[in-house]
């Protein structure tokens, strides 16, 4: 476009610099800063409406275990609890699991091109929407704990965890499909965690004699566990704000409840269910209820990328 | 457009061709919408929803130059986005409370009206295999069932009414709503006006704590939970309940009668009806001897004065259509012709918006 410079570069001469304003930069730091002061005005307006709710209730709000806006009492005790035990559950299943796949894709035990397919497919099921593994879990995953369920309750319904009545929308359901939606978290991270390992280290336990299954257990899964552990945190980070699959899975009721087979309730799921029609104090109650969902996943999240971080700096030093 | 170079003009001159087209042609039906049509919005309750969406779309066969927009967003929601002013007219289960009439006079500006403009009923719906629809329940089964005290579905208090049915070992699943919805302040009102032991426990409102059993998003979300397990029993409006097929009990009235849900059993507890002034009336356990326990009004809330007067008149038109036409039509989706008596009543307070 402009055909002076192209002329000048051409006879040799170099034309002088000219300090201008920095554009690019400019634009960098301002796309940076209304990212971070989105986050900051986010939270702003979720603690200004929560403000009523967090002046009347208090600490109260967290140890409540009533949740009814007919009688203005609000306490999010079970929802905490269904919220936490949720994810955690999705992690029991979701971890070995997860754990075995980045372990098998990250060995050569299959040809590269098998392995990459596979870690291909893995990583597609983070791309299914939530609502379509909703869908899928209540035509396949509902009947069947039911079904189960039913058996379990009446064999081990002495212990608290299997109480019955078995419902098919219960907290197990919810997890068993939030663990799967976690697994490509899990996978991925474990995986580039499990590849940075230095080969140096492999070879090393190689020449001491070590079987493939010494080196893995002895020296691969200790040398990368940092970054296994951040996988995990930051699978518990997407659990604990999924709501779509959970609000039409896990029953939606804010009973104290041991029960594995009973219906439960997590924050993400009580907002994406009460908000639409909620009005005065409950709007405010629900503004706390997201404020204390905010406030764990950011913390979780900080945590795992403080641990990734970690890791990552571990495993460069090893080199 | 010199400033652009010739080389990369070539790629996306059609496309552009293209989009300026239909801008073009939108630009142009913009403005032709603008000369005669009018617009306008409402939201709220979605228990009459598919009657609303129904009524819009033959009101604009009646008045092409009017569109009528109607979103079921929820009664509450409805009464909100009204009482800001967001929204033209709006629709809910439970009428407007004093309080919300008052904060409407302030923010909205001017009176509002309240419009009954159709009823409908709430059923208990059920899923247990080899019972027949009409399963009749005592308001000491329903209300038992309710609050938990019923377990199974081969309980004696179900099973007192039901001679010759049989009925399963099966564990009874109680499915309600998880979100706030006028048709629970309704169901919730009718069980705690016949029942103490339920207001103690459950009290009424639009979002209340069960004591047992799942819940799920909206009409449907329940309807869909009660299909799909076995042992379910809950409520949805009478409408969601036809189409779906769902098997619908037959409930104890005051009478002490046994009484099937349909069109003509709610237009009997409806002919009994005498509406106060402001047209706000709730049935909470209706008297007659044929008379459908749960049954309800649903209103449209107007402005008692339109700052467009072009709007006002949209807007008075499309609901003297379905007061008068409409009402032909509601039959049809599920819902309950009004009464002649109730149409008089309403039209005359139609008659007092501006």
């Amino acid at each position: 476009m402009d055909g002076k410079s192209i002329t000048a570069g051409s006879s040799g001469a170099l034309r002088e610099y000219r300090p201008r304003p920095d554009f690019f930069r400019a634009g960098c730091w301002i796309a940076a800063g209304v990212t971070v002061a989105l986050l900051g005005f986010i939270l702003g307006e979720i603690v200004v409406k929560a403000w009523p709710a967090i002046w009347k209730f208090g600490f109260g709000f967290l140890t409540g275990i009533q949740w009814s806006p007919n009688r203005d009492l609000y306490g999010v005790l079970p929802v905490l609890i269904g919220t936490a035990a949720s994810s955690l559950i999705a992690l029991l299943f979701a971890l070995p699991l997860g754990l075995a796949i980045a372990i098998f894709l990250s060995e050569n035990f299959l040809p590269h091109p098998i392995r990459q397919t596979i870690r291909f497919v893995v990583e597609l099921l983070a791309s299914i929407p939530s609502v379509v593994y909703g869908l899928w879990g209540i035509f396949l995953v509902v009947p069947l704990v039911q079904e189960y369920g039913a058996i379990l309750a009446a064999k081990l319904g002495f212990l608290p965890v299997f109480a019955g009545p078995a419902y098919g929308n219960s907290l197990l359901t919810a997890s068993l499909v939030l663990a799967l939606m976690v697994l490509p978290t899990i996978t991925a991270i474990s995986r580039n965690a499990l590849i940075a390992v230095p080969p140096t280290l492999r070879e090393a336990s190689y020449a001491l004699g070590a079987t493939r299954w010494e080196t893995i257990l002895g020296v691969i899964l200790p040398t990368a566990a940092p970054g296994i552990v951040a996988s995990t945190i930051l699978g518990l980070g997407r659990a604990m704000g999924e709501t779509m699959a959970i609000a039409m899975l896990i029953g939606n009721s804010q009973r104290l409840t041991w029960s594995l087979l009973s219906p439960s309730n997590t924050l993400s799921a009580l907002l994406a269910n009460q908000f639409a029609e909620a009005e005065g104090i409950q709007v405010s109650a629900l503004m706390y209820a997201a404020l204390l969902l905010v406030l764990m996943t950011l913390l979780v999240n900080i945590a795992g990328e403080a641990v990734l971080r970690r890791a990552q700096r571990t495993v460069v030093g090893l080199k | 457009m010199s400033f652009i170079n010739q080389t990369k003009l070539k790629i996306p001159y059609p496309i552009m061709n293209r989009t300026f087209l239909a801008a073009a042609v939108i630009a142009a039906s913009a403005t032709l919408n603008l000369g005669a049509a009018t617009a306008i919005n409402g939201s709220g309750a979605t228990f009459p929803a598919p009657l609303y969406m129904r009524w819009a779309s033959d009101f604009k066969k009646v008045d092409p130059n009017v569109t009528v927009n109607y979103q079921g967003i929820g009664s509450g929601a409805g009464v909100t986005q009204f009482t800001q002013g967001i929204t033209d007219f709006g629709a809910s289960d439970v009428a407007m409370k004093d309080e919300e009439i008052l904060q409407a006079r302030t923010s909205a500006g001017g009176r509002t009206v309240m419009i009954p403009a159709t009823a409908g009923s709430i059923v208990l719906a059920y899923n247990v295999p080899g019972v027949q629809p009409g399963l009749k329940l005592t308001r000491a089964a329903y209300i038992g069932i309710l609050v938990g005290d019923i377990k199974t579905w081969n309980a004696p208090e179900i099973a007192k009414a039901n001679s010759g049915v049989n009925l399963p070992n099966l564990p009874i699943t109680v499915v309600t709503r998880s979100d706030a919805s006028g048709t629970t302040a309704v169901f919730t009102g009718h069980c705690a006006e016949v029942s103490s032991e339920f207001t103690a426990k459950v009290g009424s409102g639009k979002s209340v704590t069960w004591p047992v059993g799942v819940a799920g998003k909206g009409n449907d979300g329940v309807t869909a939970l009660i299909k799909s397990t076995p042992g379910a029993i809950g409520y949805v409006e009478y409408g969601f309940a036809a189409n779906n097929k769902l098997s619908m009990a037959q409930l104890q009235n005051k009478a002490g009668n046994f009484i099937a849900p349909s069109v003509e059993s709610a237009a009997t507890t409806l002919a009994s009806i005498k509406l106060p002034a402001n047209l706000r009336f709730f049935i909470l356990d209706p008297k007659g001897a044929n008379d459908y326990p749960i049954v309800t009004f649903t209103w449209l809330l107007l402005k008692a004065a339109y700052a467009d007067a072009a709007k006002g008149a949209a807007v008075k038109a499309f609901v003297n259509y379905a007061l008068t036409k409409g009402q032909e039509t509601a039959p049809q989706l599920g819902y309950v012709t009004l009464p002649s008596e109730v149409v008089t009543k309403a039209q005359a307070a139609l008659e007092t918006v501006k």
